[in-house]
């Protein structure tokens, strides 16, 4: 049998059933959002190291020139390694017949008779290559499905200068490539195939019999990461090592590391903010909710009922209106975690990668919401114990009013009648105005900073792909030869500008910091690759001195004036001193850059070139892609286009579906708040506005009381909710920065007109819903009550 | 009747700040109250008719003096001794019924029946006021009179020691104020109810046992009606 007191909760919750619905969406979104990104990063988290375990997956890589088999003994001693797999890696050109902009394929060595137990790579179609047999290949699974390729297709590599045609026997997974890219942060599913082949074959075609390039290495628990790189770079020094580096530097790891970071801090900082805000408006609710339902409570404290009883009836209210949202996030977040986990899908190559929701989870997000909820039920309902009977039984005085600052300032006749009403109104609680307003503010601000990501992204392709690289074509060359190479590739079919450039990888030393990159020379008047910043200024190497990428710097903690101490890890491996010239703030990468001249005699070599960017003439492009295969020093070669439509496809994709959700999401609390809102104020004015109509006011005289107060606070609020946006933006792009790679804080001037547009859509919906309240007031009623 | 006073009262006072005015709602007031009794409060408005009525019923407590039912002391006690007090032994009806509007006529008494100790069954305390046809009715579904007889239902399902009621035919028409009146009478009469009656209508003090006559925050009278009537045999 229900309490009475119960019914009465009840069916007040339903003759507010808007705003309690409104309410609800508002912790769904929050909570939804929690729960479904957080069971992706939980998801992405498990799959990532049960894949790692299942596969045995190395804690160090290490790359030289050309070492002997025969050191692998030695790697196995070094105190803490338990197992080790040496092995020949080398890029070549890669094409498919019909497909003209060349592909790189990435070909690894593997002895297909006695795999290694490490790093074991799973075969997921086909069959291994037979013993003997020529030019059998297994590719990575998503190649295979990216082009569209059978088993038993043939393709053309580019090795060592003679192109061979390779079969496709089979398809496999490797945990080294649960990213598959070269070494940028895109995945180059289309661009970039892993080709496993016998190991005997590959070191006769590239001079490696005997030898090995690629080591991995396994360690036990127990064992020092630093103090066995540090040994496995003494032993391969001498055979042009390029250094070691531990799991954190693997680039596939490395990439889906900060995947499941920025997921983290997505599933925290925006639900916890979503969260704070239905609370706020739950705890206005209540608050007035309680107020006006004065002469109730009285009747009940004077029937008996005591006030933790009444305060627990209230709070009831608030844990219904918040349990429903609960059950509503948990949908909600179940669907978005399958989502991502789809998106993701898309993006690693797992074996298995399942979404799965634990059940802590729930409990958390419930218990966020309940916490958030009786945080403002409680500060609501602690006016009830505050209130005598005997007070709440007598009507509360008139509202004190006194003139407007406008009125005491002499200005009072600029104003109509209504107007003054208004402004006295809102110049009499200033409380409640401005926690109106600061709601408001907080909806415009949340839709920013969940739209704004668009822009980011918008900016940093334009930026990167349109300012920066505007080569058309790049080409790298395997060996580096002499600059005079300019000469040559102008005279190609369609090519109307050569830049070159020279890189070479560096260990950079400052102190006891360091960091492996790469310093790259250009030339002193290259326009094809630029060096800018998010805002667009140039930056130029200045003579004699290295230019460093301003979270480079930061991370060897130097600026402009220090030296740092450069280790080639190429040719002579020169180790030199190099003066900092100047820092830029590039949107992407670990850059060191330096006069082309100035790195030549750094490295002591002569003009050399490892590199050059085209630009082509679009018609022309597929006779010089033609031509270019003909070129044995080009090892590499890339056109610019596919890496745009490619970044597009996938990171892009990822940034729109999560700003889409985002700006639903921070709509649905912008609604609700205005919403609310107007239906507490017309509320708390029925009577007022009901006794204005006896008088003979118009339905349109009255409802521009109300109605004109929730304009003039979204007008207020809007401003202030761009300037919290902005600050919001900011916020979340410092969270999101990587090392690598940062997004701008740009923020296009439609994202505001959005943002502002929705709250004031909101404003005008519900300001209709509330018109039609208005019209239909009970004026006979009114008369009844007292108040 | 039992030979003690169901309600001491000395010296009580009762000051109050409304908005910006302080008001001395009481100066002083001494009153016994036995029980069974039919006490009707007269006094202009402002004369603190309400004050007292709400002090004795454990809604307000006075700034000085002392008021004690059966042994306990009012004054001194907490909140939660007060809530105590109202739920057990005092009910009230009030000019404006204060129904939850909310709740039919039978929950607005289930109200109460949840939380009383020996409670009567809200249908029967309903049949008791002549609505036994409307237990499923909302407040705005019936007029003022069967509101007020609701509230008076209410007020009367937990067996109380004591019925006060603040001018409950303020906002009833003639006939149906003399109905209500006639309920309460027949409330102190059946069941033994001690009743306080406020009122500004001189006419109904002859259905009082006793008639106080407050003024200006005093008891400045005392009478006892020649012969008591009932409710149909007044007019006004």
């Amino acid at each position: 049998m229900l309490k009475s007191l119960d019914r009465k909760l009840l069916r007040d919750l339903w003759s507010l059933k808007t705003q309690v619905v409104s309410i609800a969406l508002v912790i769904a979104c929050g909570i939804g959002g929690f729960i479904g990104t957080f069971s992706t990063y939980g998801s992405l988290l498990w799959s990532r190291d049960n894949y790692y375990a299942t596969a045995r997956f190395p804690h160090v890589f290490a790359t030289a020139k050309r070492a002997p088999n025969s050191l692998a003994e030695r790697l196995r001693a070094i105190p803490g390694v338990v197992d080790v797999e040496t092995r020949v890696v080398r890029e070549a050109q890669l094409s498919i017949p019909g497909v003209v902009p060349p592909m790189i394929a990435r070909l690894i060595g593997m002895d297909f008779a006695h795999p290694p137990g490490m790093n074991r790579v799973s075969l997921r179609s086909g069959r291994w290559p037979a013993p003997g047999a020529r030019g059998e290949v297994v590719v990575n699974q998503r190649f295979l499905e990216a082009r569209g390729l059978k088993l038993g297709d043939r393709m053309n590599v580019l090795l060592n200068g003679k192109l061979e045609s390779v079969t496709l026997v089979g398809t496999a997974l490797s945990p080294e490539y649960i990213f598959a890219t070269r070494g940028g942060g895109m995945p180059d599913d289309e661009w970039f195939a892993v080709l496993w082949t016998d190991a005997t074959q590959l070191a006769a075609a590239f001079n490696m019999e005997g030898a090995f390039n690629s080591v991995l290495l396994r360690l036990s628990r127990d064992a020092s990461l630093q103090a066995v790189i540090e040994a496995v770079d003494a032993i391969l020094e001498p055979y042009g090592s390029l250094g070691a580096v531990g799991r954190e530097d693997q680039v596939s790891h490395k990439i889906i590391s900060q995947e499941i970071n920025q997921q983290r801090i997505f599933g925290t900082v925006l639900p916890a903010i979503f969260l704070l805000v239905a609370a706020f408006i739950l705890n206005v609710v209540l608050h007035r909710q309680v107020h006006a339902q004065r002469g109730e409570i009285a009747a009940l404290k004077a029937l008996g009922y005591d006030d933790r009883w009444i305060a627990w009836h209230y709070l009831k209210f608030a844990s219904v209106i918040v349990l429903l949202g609960t059950v509503l996030g948990i949908a909600l977040g179940w669907w978005l975690g399958i989502g991502m986990t789809g998106l993701y899908t898309d993006l690693f190559q797992f074996p298995s990668f399942n979404y799965r929701m634990p059940g802590w989870l729930v409990l958390a997000g419930a218990g966020a919401a309940l916490l958030a909820a009786f945080g403002g039920a409680l500060a609501a309902t602690r006016g009830i114990l505050r209130l005598r009977a005997a007070e709440a039984l007598r009507p509360p005085a008139p509202a004190e009013f006194r003139a407007l600052l406008l009125e005491r300032l002499g200005y009072a006749h600029l104003l109509t009648p209504a107007q003054r009403m208004i402004l006295r109104n809102l110049e009499r609680k200033p409380v409640r105005a401005a926690t109106t307003i600061a709601g408001i503010a907080g909806s415009v601000a949340i839709l920013i900073s969940g739209t704004f990501w668009m822009d980011s992204l918008e900016w940093f392709i334009d930026v990167q792909f349109n300012q920066v690289q505007r080569a058309d074509v790049n080409v790298g060359f395997a060996e580096p030869v002499p600059r005079t190479v300019r000469l040559e590739l102008a005279r190609l079919p369609g090519v109307s500008e050569v830049e070159v450039t020279r890189a070479i990888p560096v260990r950079l030393r400052a102190g006891h910091r360091s960091y492996r990159t790469g310093i790259t020379g250009v030339e002193d008047d290259a326009t094809l690759q630029r060096i800018l910043d998010a805002e667009l200024r140039e930056a130029k190497p200045a003579p004699g001195g290295v230019l460093l990428t301003s979270r480079l710097a930061e991370r060897l903690k130097v600026r402009p004036g220090d030296t740092l101490v450069a280790e080639l890890l190429e040719g002579k491996r020169v180790k030199a001193e190099v003066h900092v010239t100047g820092t830029v703030r590039e949107m992407a990468g670990m850059n060191a850059w330096m006069r082309l001249e100035d790195l030549n005699r750094l490295a002591r070599e002569g003009p050399v070139v490892s590199g050059a960017g085209l630009a082509v003439e679009r018609a022309e492009e597929t006779a010089l892609l033609e031509r270019l295969k003909q070129v044995p020093a080009a090892a590499v070669v890339i056109v610019n286009r596919t890496l745009i439509d490619t970044f597009r496809e996938t990171s892009a994709r990822n940034v729109i579906f999560f700003t889409t959700v985002l700006s639903i999401f921070a709509a649905t609390i912008a609604v609700g708040v205005v919403y609310n809102n107007a239906r507490i104020q017309l509320a708390e004015r029925a009577w007022e506005l009901a006794s204005l109509r006896v008088l003979g006011f118009t339905r349109r005289e009255v409802s521009v009381l109300l109605l004109g107060e929730l304009a003039l606070e979204i007008a207020l609020a809007i401003p202030l909710g761009f300037v919290a946006g902005f600050w919001l933006a900011a916020l979340l792009v410092a969270l999101m920065a990587q090392e690598v790679m940062e997004f701008p804080l740009v923020i296009f001037p439609s994202t505001y007109v959005y943002s502002g547009g929705v709250v004031v859509l909101a404003g005008v919906v519900s300001a209709l819903i509330v018109r039609n309240r208005i019209d239909n007031l009970d004026l006979v009623a009114v008369l009844k009550t007292r108040e | 009747m039992s030979a003690g006073p169901v309600f001491q009262a000395r010296g009580l006072t009762k000051v109050y700040r409304m908005g910006e005015t302080e008001i001395h709602a009481l100066r002083g007031v001494d009153l016994d109250i036995f029980a069974g009794e039919f006490i009707v409060l007269l006094g202009p408005s402002g004369s603190g008719k309400s004050t007292l009525l709400n002090i004795l019923g454990g809604l307000d407590t006075p700034s000085t003096g002392s008021v004690v039912f059966k042994e306990q002391d009012l004054s001194r006690a907490d909140e939660a001794a007060l809530t105590r007090y109202r739920r057990e032994h005092v009910g009230f009806v009030f000019q404006f019924y204060n129904l939850i509007p909310s709740l039919t006529a039978r929950e607005n008494v289930a109200l109460v029946t949840d939380i009383a100790l020996r409670p009567m069954p809200a249908a029967e305390a309903l049949r008791w006021v002549g609505l036994g046809e409307r237990l499923d009715h909302f407040p705005s579904q019936l007029s003022g009179g069967e509101q007020q007889r609701v509230a008076i239902a209410r007020a009367i399902a937990k067996r109380p020691d004591v019925l006060l009621c603040d001018e409950p035919t303020g906002a009833l028409d003639y006939d149906t104020g003399k109905l209500v009146l006639d309920v309460i009478a027949r409330i102190n009469a059946e069941l033994g109810t001690t009743a306080m009656v406020i009122t500004h209508n001189a006419a109904i003090s002859a259905i009082a046992d006793r008639v106080l006559r407050l003024g200006d925050g005093r008891v400045v009278g005392e009478e006892r009606p020649a012969r008591k009537l009932t409710p149909a045999e007044i007019s006004w």
